[in-house]
């Protein structure tokens, strides 16, 4: 009997252990095969140039337009997400700091935010633009982006927010600072490693994201310069070309995806280097 | 000098909580802009013909998206039943066997996996998953299939999956005492006799809630499905066959829809019960989540 259960409990760890190492095994295959097979079209035409004409018939060119439109999509978008994120994380946390009850429910319902899908949020950001009578535009998709992160923002900036000692926050008060003075220059400060890394996943999110600027940012060959006019971003670059049935087009697509994967790989570990370092001068 | 700062904090507080109400309001506002938009339809067909008809002609004015539907969930059910047992042991060995070093090694490791974007995923679909299918699991069972199906949807979805779920159940599991399971090692079981017991069996509410969330997750996700899993509108069985997911519908008909008459008012639809449906899942299992935290 003994010996049975001993039996069992080695097979089960070795299995569950099997489980957890071939997570890493998944990620290093799929960014393998990505830039394997995206690496013999990847050259810095692609990086450096717009598509010239015929660019969807295997002409030259590159996806520039798209790598821009993304950078400004995701920017502006972050920057939006920023103005009404940055507040509402620090008023959970500095108004509400005696309501235990009200900040849980808040972060309740931010997170069930979380899960709305992309695609509904693409679906309403195009409803709104038929409201405002805007076409499919830079703007148009920087709105759409910025609903979509901001809840990603004021969750992530809030989790840091939420470890800070109370103390710390009630020695700021008792010096007889405002709330506000309380929020900006003790909170945010002591908070700013989880400032950091809210922003860097939400750049992440907007510039990977494709659902929901399909609809709303439109698609074009130049580098957006106004507002209102459409923009390319680098998910539907890649999307679009691995619709063609031309070969050349399709690789071109698989090197889209490189540096696509190589943006966001550069996000998601900066953002963990950026945030131990702010968090090293923190007061304990 | 002190009218100043307090005038400060009266616009500073206002500007905060204006921000905070307007981000919690907005799921609302999403459901209201999506309803109004679909409401034509409901005065040309009832709710349910709507959900449960399987007649698709746009341009006749016929909408039933059950194809749809079926489609979304059936992609849905394989991915669960591919990520579930995954996610599950994966979690017990990173929080009761596994070595600091590996945790170390992990954290970046589900960032990162959470932080590629769909398309990426799709694209490894289509190189790896649908050559897959149609090469070793359709000539494995004497079928032929293109590899665009169901069963690679399902497969893709699988492992974008994995790190949404891996995340919440290493949370669950974490906030199992370890007097617990002291306790149990104590009277003689082995280790894997108490995580059976203790860790398992005392989270099942935590367990189903993360769950729970993987499939509301898997049932919104849309451009990955969309590039491998055929698009076709039919209702099947069979996994090997091409399906047509509820989202994939929303974002290949963008283009078309202000062409035909009531197509928009179809689409947007779609989107509103999209968003219904995994609000309500969300609402659910977040609730469960937060209660078995603070307990």
């Amino acid at each position: 009997m003994r010996r049975i259960k001993i039996l069992e409990e080695k097979f089960f760890i070795l299995l569950s252990g099997f489980m957890a190492y071939s997570l890493i095994a998944v990620l290093a295959f799929i960014i393998l095969v990505i830039f394997v097979k995206g690496f013999n079209a990847l050259s810095f035409d692609m990086i450096l140039k717009i598509p010239k004409g015929g660019y969807y018939y295997g002409g030259e060119g590159g996806v520039l337009n798209a790598i821009a439109g993304s950078v400004y999509i995701a920017f502006g978008a972050t920057l939006i997400a920023i103005a009404i994120g940055m507040p509402a994380a620090l008023y959970i946390n500095v108004q509400l700091v005696r309501y235990k009850r009200t900040q849980n429910t808040i972060r309740y319902f931010l997170d069930a935010l979380w899960g709305i899908p992309s695609i509904v949020y693409g679906a309403f950001g195009f409803a709104l633009m038929l409201f405002f009578g805007m076409n499919a535009s830079l703007l148009a998709g920087i709105i759409t982006v910025a609903l979509l992160i901001s809840p990603i923002m004021v969750r992530t900036f809030d989790e840091v927010l939420s470890t800070i000692p109370k103390g710390l926050h009630e020695a700021s008060l008792a010096l007889g600072s405002t709330r506000t003075e309380t929020a900006f220059r003790v909170m945010f400060k002591q908070g700013f490693s989880g400032f950091i890394t809210a922003i860097l996943l939400s750049f992440g999110r907007g510039i990977g994201d494709a659902a929901s600027v399909l609809f709303t940012a439109g698609y074009t060959d130049n580098i957006p310069v106004n507002l209102d006019e459409p923009a390319a971003t680098l998910p539907l670059a890649i999307f679009f070309q691995l619709g063609s049935p031309i070969p050349e087009v399709r690789e071109r697509a698989f090197a889209s995806a490189v540096i696509l994967t190589a943006i966001i790989l550069a996000i998601s570990l900066g953002a963990r280097y950026l945030s131990k370092r702010y968090s090293r001068t923190n007061l304990k | 000098m002190q009218l100043k700062r307090l005038f400060i904090d009266k616009i500073n507080g206002f500007w905060m909580i204006t921000s905070l109400v307007t981000i919690l309001c907005l799921p609302l506002i999403i459901g209201i802009g999506l309803y109004l938009k679909a409401e034509p339809l409901f005065g040309q067909q009832s709710f349910m013909s709507l959900v449960f008809s399987s007649q698709w002609a746009p341009s006749k004015g016929e909408f039933g998206f059950w194809p749809f539907i079926a489609g979304s969930l059936y992609v849905t059910l394989l991915s669960f039943l591919f990520t579930a047992p995954v996610c599950l042991l994966a979690a017990i060995y990173l929080t009761q066997f596994s070595s600091k070093q590996l945790i170390r090694i992990m954290h970046p490791v589900i960032d990162v996996l959470a932080g590629l974007p769909s398309v990426i995923y799709g694209v490894w679909g289509i190189l790896i998953i649908v050559p897959f299918v149609s090469d070793f699991v359709a000539p494995f069972f004497g079928t032929t299939s293109s590899g665009y199906s169901i069963l690679a949807g399902g497969i893709v979805l699988a492992v974008m999956c994995i790190p949404y779920i891996l995340n919440m159940l290493i949370e669950v599991f974490n906030t199992v005492p370890s007097g617990l399971k002291e306790a149990s090692l104590s009277m003689g079981a082995t280790k894997w006799e108490s995580v059976k017991h203790v860790v398992i069996r005392g989270n099942y509410p935590g367990i189903i809630s993360a769950y729970g969330l993987g499939i509301a997750k898997a049932f919104g996700e849309t451009i990955a499905v969309m590039m491998v899993v055929g698009n076709v509108v039919k209702v099947t069985a069979n996994p090997l066959h091409a399906g047509y997911p509820l989202p994939a519908l929303i974002a290949n008909n963008y283009g078309e829809m202000l062409s035909i008459p009531m197509y928009d008012a179809a689409l947007m639809f779609a989107a509103f019960l999209l968003l219904v449906i995994i609000l309500a899942f969300n609402l659910i299992f977040r609730y469960l989540i937060h209660k078995t935290k603070r307990q």
